[in-house]
Parts: C-alpha cells; sequence; structure tokens
C-alpha cells in the first residue's frame, strides 16, 4: 500500500511540475476522439483536454480531486474497502489482484473528505482504469457509505460519474448496487442534503440508471456519452446508425437533463459557487 | 435438486405460455381498474397498471406485460419498457402511497427498451427515480418475478419488502447473451453464461437476493395456469399478512435495509472516521 501511495504522490509531483515547465520532454500523446497527436506537455497543461478537439479524455479519480479540492484538504475515506467475488467467477480475483498492482486502486471507486473554496463535502470519484469503473459491490458499498457519511456529517455530496455500467463478474450482486446507492442518496436527500451529480466521459448502464441521474444538481464534461444502453446495443437493435452527438452531455442538455455542461478547469469554480449557495441549507 | 439446468430454466422462463402480469391480475386480483400514461407524455403498454382489489382489500398492482398475440407483442414491445412505462410506474406507486394501498408487482421482462427514443426521454434516470422512490415507500411492497428477470429494467419493480421468485424463473444482471457477448465477445456462448452468473431462483434464494421460491406445477408454471395461480395466491397472502404488522416508516427502513445489505464478504464501515 505504501509503494502505491508514493507512485501516485511522485505521479502528481510529476505533473505540477510538468505544469510549471519545470519538466520538458518531447512525447507526444493521440486523441482518442480526433485521432490527432499533440505533445503529452500540451495535454497536461490542458488537464487532458485534447488542444485540437477539446475531447475532456477520462483521467483517474486522485488527479481529479487533486484538480479540484483546495491543497492538503484531502483526506479518503473507506481506503481499505476492497471487492468480493461473490459468484466465485473464474479469473476474476487474478483480474482484481493484477489491477490493483497496475492502478493502485482496490476497486473503481475513491471516496474522500474535501474542501473546495473552503467550503466542506464529501466526494466519491469514478476510475475508469479499473475495470471502466463498472459498479461491483465495493463501488456500491463505497457510494452508499459515502452519502451515509455525508448524512451524518451534515455535508453535502459530490459525485463524478464514468462508469461501463453494472460489473458482469459479479452479476445479480452488481445489479443489486443499482438499488443501494439509489436508496442511499434518496435517503441522504431526504434529510436534506445536497447532491451534485457530475457525468465524465464515459457513464452508461447501471451507474445511469442509479446513483448518477438522482442529483439535486446535474452537470457534465463536455461531450461525456450518457446513456442507460450503450451506442452499440442501440445500434443493434434498431438497425440503423445513430446521429452524430447522440447521448452526448451536450444532446442531454438539449433534453432536459442536465442544469450545466462544466469544462474541466470550470469545476472548481462551479462547485465552489454551489457549495457557496447551498450553506446553512438555504436559512438566512 | 432442481431437475433442469440453469439453461433449461432461462428458455422455460421465456416461454410464451407462462402466465404473465395480465393473467395473474384476472386470476388473482377483482375490479381491477387500469390506470394509464405518464402525465408527462405517452402511454407504454408494456407496464401494465392499476387499482384492484386483493382478497376484498384494495391495492395497486403494476407489471410487465409481453403481450400474448404478435399484435400485442409488438404494441408492448414484447414487454420492454420506455421510460413513460417507469413513470407511470413511479405515478401508481406515489398513489399506492397517497391510499395507503400496498403495491403488488409482477416482474417479467427482457430488460428496458434500449432504443433511441427510450434514450432520448431518458431510460436511466426513469429507472433511478423508480428505484429512489420504490426504496422509500410507507407502504408494503412484494414483488414476484414470474418469468425472466432482465437487468436494471426488471429491477426497477422489484425493489421490494419481500422479492419472490416462481421456481423456474430467472433474474439476472444482463441476459446470458448480453453477458457472453460483453465478457467473452461471444453471444453464442450464452449457454455456458447461464451456468455462471447464478441466475436461477434458487441460487438467488441463497444469495439472499430473493426471500422466497414459489413451488411451480409439475412441469411448469406454463402447463397448470390454476396451479401457479393459487401458489401466488397463498404466497401474497402470507407475505401481506406479515408486512402489515409493520409500519409506514418500519416498512421503508426493512426495504432500505434488506437491499442495503446485498454485496457480503466486505469490511464493516471504518471506524475511525475523519
Ligand atoms: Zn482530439
Amino acid at each position: 500500500m505504501n509503494q502505491t501511495f508514493s507512485r501516485r504522490r511522485d505521479r502528481l509531483l510529476t505533473y505540477r511540475a510538468m505544469r510549471e515547465g519545470k519538466i520538458t520532454s518531447s512525447r507526444r500523446t493521440g486523441c482518442p476522439e480526433c485521432g490527432e497527436e499533440s505533445a503529452s506537455l500540451e495535454w497536461e497543461r490542458g488537464l487532458w483536454v485534447c488542444p485540437q478537439c477539446g475531447f475532456h479524455r477520462p483521467i483517474d479519480a486522485y488527479y481529479r480531486l487533486a484538480n479540484i479540492l483546495d491543497p492538503g484538504s484531502f483526506q479518503e475515506l473507506e481506503e481499505g474497502l476492497s471487492p468480493a467475488d461473490p459468484l466465485s467467477f473464474p479469473g476474476y480475483p487474478a483480474k482484481l489482484a493484477g489491477l490493483e498492482q497496475s492502478t493502485g486502486l482496490r476497486d473503481a471507486a475513491v471516496a474522500a473528505l474535501g474542501k473546495v473554496d473552503g467550503h466542506k463535502a464529501v466526494f466519491a470519484v469514478l476510475d475508469s482504469r479499473f475495470l471502466m469503473g463498472s459498479m461491483g459491490t465495493a463501488v456500491g458499498e463505497k457510494v452508499a457509505r459515502a452519502a451515509e457519511y455525508a448524512a451524518r456529517k451534515k455535508l453535502p455530496l459530490i459525485i463524478f460519474s464514468a462508469s461501463g455500467g453494472a460489473r458482469m463478474q459479479e452479476g445479480i450482486f452488481s445489479l443489486m448496487q443499482m438499488a443501494k446507492t439509489a436508496a442511499a442518496i434518496r435517503r441522504f436527500q431526504s434529510g436534506g442534503g445536497l447532491y451534485i451529480s457530475c457525468f465524465t466521459y464515459p457513464t452508461t448502464g447501471g451507474v445511469t440508471a442509479s446513483f448518477a441521474s438522482l442529483g439535486d444538481i446535474m452537470l457534465s464534461e463536455p461531450g461525456a456519452l450518457i446513456g442507460f444502453a450503450g451506442p452499440r446495443v442501440i445500434e443493434q437493435t434498431i438497425k440503423e446508425q445513430l446521429p452524430e452527438g447522440f447521448q452526448r452531455a451536450e444532446y442531454l442538455l438539449d433534453h432536459g437533463f442536465l442544469d450545466r455542461i462544466v469544462p474541466r478547469s470550470q469545476w472548481r469554480a462551479v462547485l465552489a459557487q454551489l457549495l457557496a449557495l447551498h450553506e446553512k441549507g438555504g436559512r438566512a | 435438486m432442481s431437475r433442469y439446468t440453469p439453461e433449461e430454466k432461462v428458455k422455460i422462463a421465456r416461454d410464451p405460455g407462462r402466465p404473465g402480469t395480465a393473467d395473474f391480475i384476472a386470476a388473482l386480483f377483482t375490479d381491477f381498474f387500469e390506470q394509464r400514461g405518464d402525465r408527462l407524455c405517452g402511454e407504454d403498454p408494456s407496464i401494465l397498471g392499476g387499482i384492484a382489489r386483493f382478497h376484498g382489500r384494495p391495492v395497486t398492482v403494476i407489471g410487465h406485460r409481453k403481450g400474448k398475440s404478435l399484435e400485442e407483442n409488438l404494441r408492448c414491445n414484447f414487454g420492454m419498457p420506455s421510460p413513460e412505462g417507469y413513470r407511470k410506474a413511479q405515478r401508481l406507486m406515489r398513489q399506492a402511497e397517497k391510499f395507503s394501498r400496498p403495491v403488488i408487482t409482477f416482474v417479467d421482462t427482457p430488460g428496458a427498451y434500449p432504443g433511441k427514443e427510450a434514450e432520448e426521454r431518458g431510460q436511466g434516470e426513469a429507472i433511478a427515480q423508480t428505484l429512489a422512490l420504490m426504496s422509500a415507500l410507507e407502504v408494503p411492497t412484494i414483488a414476484v418475478v414470474t418469468g425472466e428477470g432482465g437487468s436494471g429494467g426488471a429491477l426497477a419493480l422489484a425493489m421490494a419488502n419481500r422479492v419472490l421468485m416462481l421456481e423456474h424463473a430467472v433474474y439476472s444482471v444482463l441476459s446470458p447473451e448480453g453477458f457472453a457477448s460483453i465478457l467473452w465477445k461471444d453471444a453464442s456462448r450464452a449457454g455456458e453464461a447461464c451456468g455462471v452468473m447464478k441466475l436461477t431462483a434458487q441460487d438467488l434464494r441463497r444469495g439472499g437476493i430473493v426471500q422466497g421460491v414459489l413451488r411451480e406445477p409439475e412441469g411448469g408454471a406454463h402447463t397448470n395456469w390454476e396451479a401457479a395461480f393459487r401458489t401466488v395466491d397463498a404466497a401474497l397472502v402470507k407475505e401481506l399478512a406479515a408486512l402489515d404488522k409493520l409500519r409506514g416508516p418500519a416498512l421503508a427502513r426493512q426495504r432500505y435495509e434488506m437491499f442495503r445489505a446485498m454485496g457480503q464478504g466486505l469490511p464493516p464501515a471504518g471506524r475511525e472516521e475523519p
């Protein structure tokens, strides 16, 4: 675990040094959306938004939090929560162990307590490096515990989603996390809690059909793919090609399912504004 | 031990000759008054719902409808609901709570419809809101999985105080075909998927996902509807009587705690919290 932590810290320090121009590199990184290559330094300076087309590339959970939280305010919650293998699914434990090695994550969600411009909040952030951010029991449990913790401490809850949907290897137990998280969010909101849901590329399936769609405030990064069924499944079902921009954040905004689209560089400002507007639970 | 393999059970669960929601309503309830429309933009016949009497007592009954003839199948989209269906279900559940009626649901769907318009009108949001609403209802709720319990589209009507399953019904995170194509990139391995998914009523009972398995007549519910009706009727009477002992907030709490506990083998919440 210590090794993982120091690797994570090293990476964050490297990013910061790159931003500050202390490190130079001739490495280039391609964009999965437009296919164009740009200097990796350019990508990093732009928080991994494509310098050519503006595509908001998936980023890891700690990096996202590091860019949003006040320095020094990050305190991880439920760090030890590890995944289960309820179906005894062949090869699954080995897969989980390999991913823990390569990502430093126990599973696809990170929960934390932190501050944005001095406003305290509870965060849960999904990380698509870990089995596409799919929701198994550990992700469902972490989201539910984050909501319950926020309820106990009377703090706002902010969740960043990125998920391919259900964790197939956990079968029906994965499906039940939709019920668990929806119920936990509902209970938190009934007690007066503010929940801000933030979609990122891509969020589909059981996460869209549970906690991610229940925000008091619904936000998304530009261009994020958001849906219940994935575009390929829909195309196979209706046997026609989907139009350009279908199921993207801009499309959802047009259809009434989002409050606002927030570019990556603006999360801190937007969240700080919303948290300030909800201080003292709306009482003067 | 069951005489059928999980793969055979999937076939039985999908048998068009099995009694569906409309059949259960006709056989077990009286005075059924169908309620239509979501009051927002449409009516989705793939979810059938309304008010009826169950042993004389007014209840709200809701279920997936696949339809019996091809014409009906098409009208009901083979039991695959659109957001309008889930929003109609929400409306009926809110009314049930307002008028202190228990909610009884029948679950039988391949899944929510993965269509263009369904996405455009917020399929994910509709399912999420149905789950959130059901989780907090302060009236007794019982779900019976009668055939195919497919994915979130099934769960959206199954977040109940008691979830019961007919002996040969199945309930899973995704269809075995979808599961095989996602995990192994090969839909033809669906049979193998049935084996590893633990989707039979017996497996789900052991896993604590459902609370009761209802015995089907010899040969399956499709061979003897009357016997299936008697079994389901008796189970509903029994479960309803048990839930009647709980008051509204206790019903919501029992349901919350039951679903909250699903996904075992995880360590307890951290003791020292910041
Ligand atoms: Zn690009």
